[in-house]
């Protein structure tokens, strides 16, 4: 791929994907996304597109024009913050917030976000912390937040996490629930058979 | 029919101001209440974002569990207490779309059988503000107030998750339950259109510039609008408002000092409950804020 090739914002039909839009109608609350009308309301609604690289209505575009990577990559899908505004306005009624979802999935399995994404890390670091302990303990989830996206040096970030310590509010105790105790109601048993 | 409170994990963190004013606060009103025994996180926003159909099995153990207790009355649903937005929204968002999705049900109940579990869909989640002015009803907050929030400037922030898209108790776009709790109490209500404007949630601790600006929006329109202390009903608004106000002065060159409470916190002020017995010390609010 020449210089020009990986930075052209022109894009060929051979650059596109165009299976990308039946993936994403296929995820779950993804039937109604190929009925978007292009309104805007979403984009207008969402109090993030400011700060996004495309906004939701361009997302859905996108989608179905076959712009898989882009789509995967843009800070869009991460910065949805799930306030629901968009799907609430949609005259369509498509779920977008959960289609978000979907997307953010898709690029969590094919690990196309920037190495130690801090929403990527926080979303994996709960997931774990539930999956081990059935409930998800604040603390240790912002310190390993911090650590491993490197925010800790900031010197006011550092402060804050002091103050709310001594507060007591962000302590490094792991709260948990008994996991796999083989009695009724066990979480670890359901979440294994989970399909 | 005593109600089944799920704290969720945020009132037991950051949050636990919260749960300390609200349950002195559910007792001087006479709510019955008793925990969820081995509740489970709901799975919030970021589970959902790793795996879906683990997420939805998340949030119905909780309500399988609230249903095996039941609420020890006849024709009377198993109903959830649930303060904190996220988990409002989480263990509604499954109800609703097991109710709307027989294949999804399906896969849950299955997943919840392995445990010995069964969820029949009976479990109803509501919010405490629902229940106040729903179940409680104002006459009986107004009748038990001790000491008016007289003269107190109050800006009623509901965030998102508790207005959109399930409830049911209030309005989407303005939302008002809040308000007529406070303005019982003797509060003035300020006029605030943000008020169901998204602080943008985790975003503070993952996308900072972003996060600390959308709360700077609604503090200094709440400030513009003469609000004295932004009253939230959410942990995660209450620690984005409250805790980056520092880092909003100096980036925005604006120093900005904006007392965020619990609504609740508020109410047992207005209920006469002693300021050390709701939560003042794990905020950075003081009582004195609402105190005439």
């Amino acid at each position: 791929m020449t210089e020009w090739e990986q930075t052209r914002k022109v894009r060929y039909e051979k650059d596109l994907d165009h299976n990308f839009y039946k993936e994403v109608s296929e995820l779950a609350w993804g039937e109604k996304f190929l009925t978007c009308i292009q309104c805007g309301n979403c984009s207008g609604a969402c109090p993030l597109s400011p700060y996004m690289d495309y906004g939701p209505r361009r997302i859905i575009a996108m989608t179905r024009a076959g712009f898989k990577n882009d789509v995967l990559k843009s800070n869009t899908i991460w910065l949805c913050a799930s306030c629901y505004k968009c799907a609430v306005d949609c005259p369509k009624e498509i779920k977008i917030t959960d289609v978000m979802y979907g997307l953010k999935q898709m690029a969590l399995q094919q690990g196309v976000h920037p190495r130690n994404f801090p929403t990527a890390v926080l979303a994996n670091e709960f997931f774990r912390q539930v999956q081990t302990h059935g409930r998800q303990s604040e603390g240790p989830l912002i310190m390993s937040l911090y650590v491993r996206t490197g925010i800790f040096g900031a010197f006011s970030q550092a402060a804050m996490g002091i103050r709310l310590f001594l507060q007591g509010r962000i302590g490094l105790k792991t709260e948990s629930i008994p996991m796999g105790h083989n009695k009724k109601g066990d979480l670890k048993k359901v979440l294994e058979a989970i399909e | 029919m005593k109600y089944i409170y799920y704290p969720g994990c945020s009132l037991r963190g950051t949050g636990r101001a919260y749960e300390e004013s609200l349950l002195p606060v559910l007792k001087a009103l006479e709510v019955p209440y008793e925990e969820l025994e081995e509740w489970n996180c709901c799975g919030a926003t970021a589970y959902m974002s790793v795996d879906e159909g683990k997420a939805f099995a998340l949030a119905a153990r909780n309500l399988a569990l609230a249903e095996d207790r039941g609420s020890g009355e006849e024709k009377v649903p198993p109903t959830i207490m649930a303060p904190c937005a996220a988990c409002y929204l989480g263990l509604n968002k499954a109800k609703r779309y097991m109710s709307e999705n027989p294949q999804l049900l399906q896969k849950v109940r299955k997943a919840l059988a392995a445990a010995d579990l069964k969820y029949k869909g009976e479990a109803v989640v509501r919010h405490p503000l629902d229940i106040f002015v729903n179940d409680v009803g104002i006459d009986r907050i107004k009748a038990a107030m001790k000491k008016p929030l007289a003269g107190v400037k109050v800006a009623p922030y509901y965030g998102c998750q508790i207005v959109r898209p399930f409830a049911e108790f209030d309005d989407q776009e303005n939302p008002v339950s809040m308000d007529k709790i406070l303005k019982a109490l003797g509060a003035e209500v300020v006029d605030w259109p943000l008020k169901v404007r998204c602080c943008g949630g985790s975003l503070t601790g993952t996308m900072n510039e972003v996060g600390v600006r959308l709360n700077y929006i609604l503090l200094r329109e709440a400030r513009r609008r003469g609000a004295d202390v932004v009253a939230t009903a959410c942990p995660l608004c209450q620690f984005n408002l409250e805790c980056y106000q520092d880092k909003m002065s100096s980036w925005y060159e604006d120093p900005i000092r904006m007392p965020v409470a619990y609504f609740t916190q508020l109410m047992g002020l207005a209920l006469g409950i002693p300021p050390n017995e709701l939560g003042f010390n794990h905020v950075f609010v003081k009582p004195e804020v609402a105190l005439a």
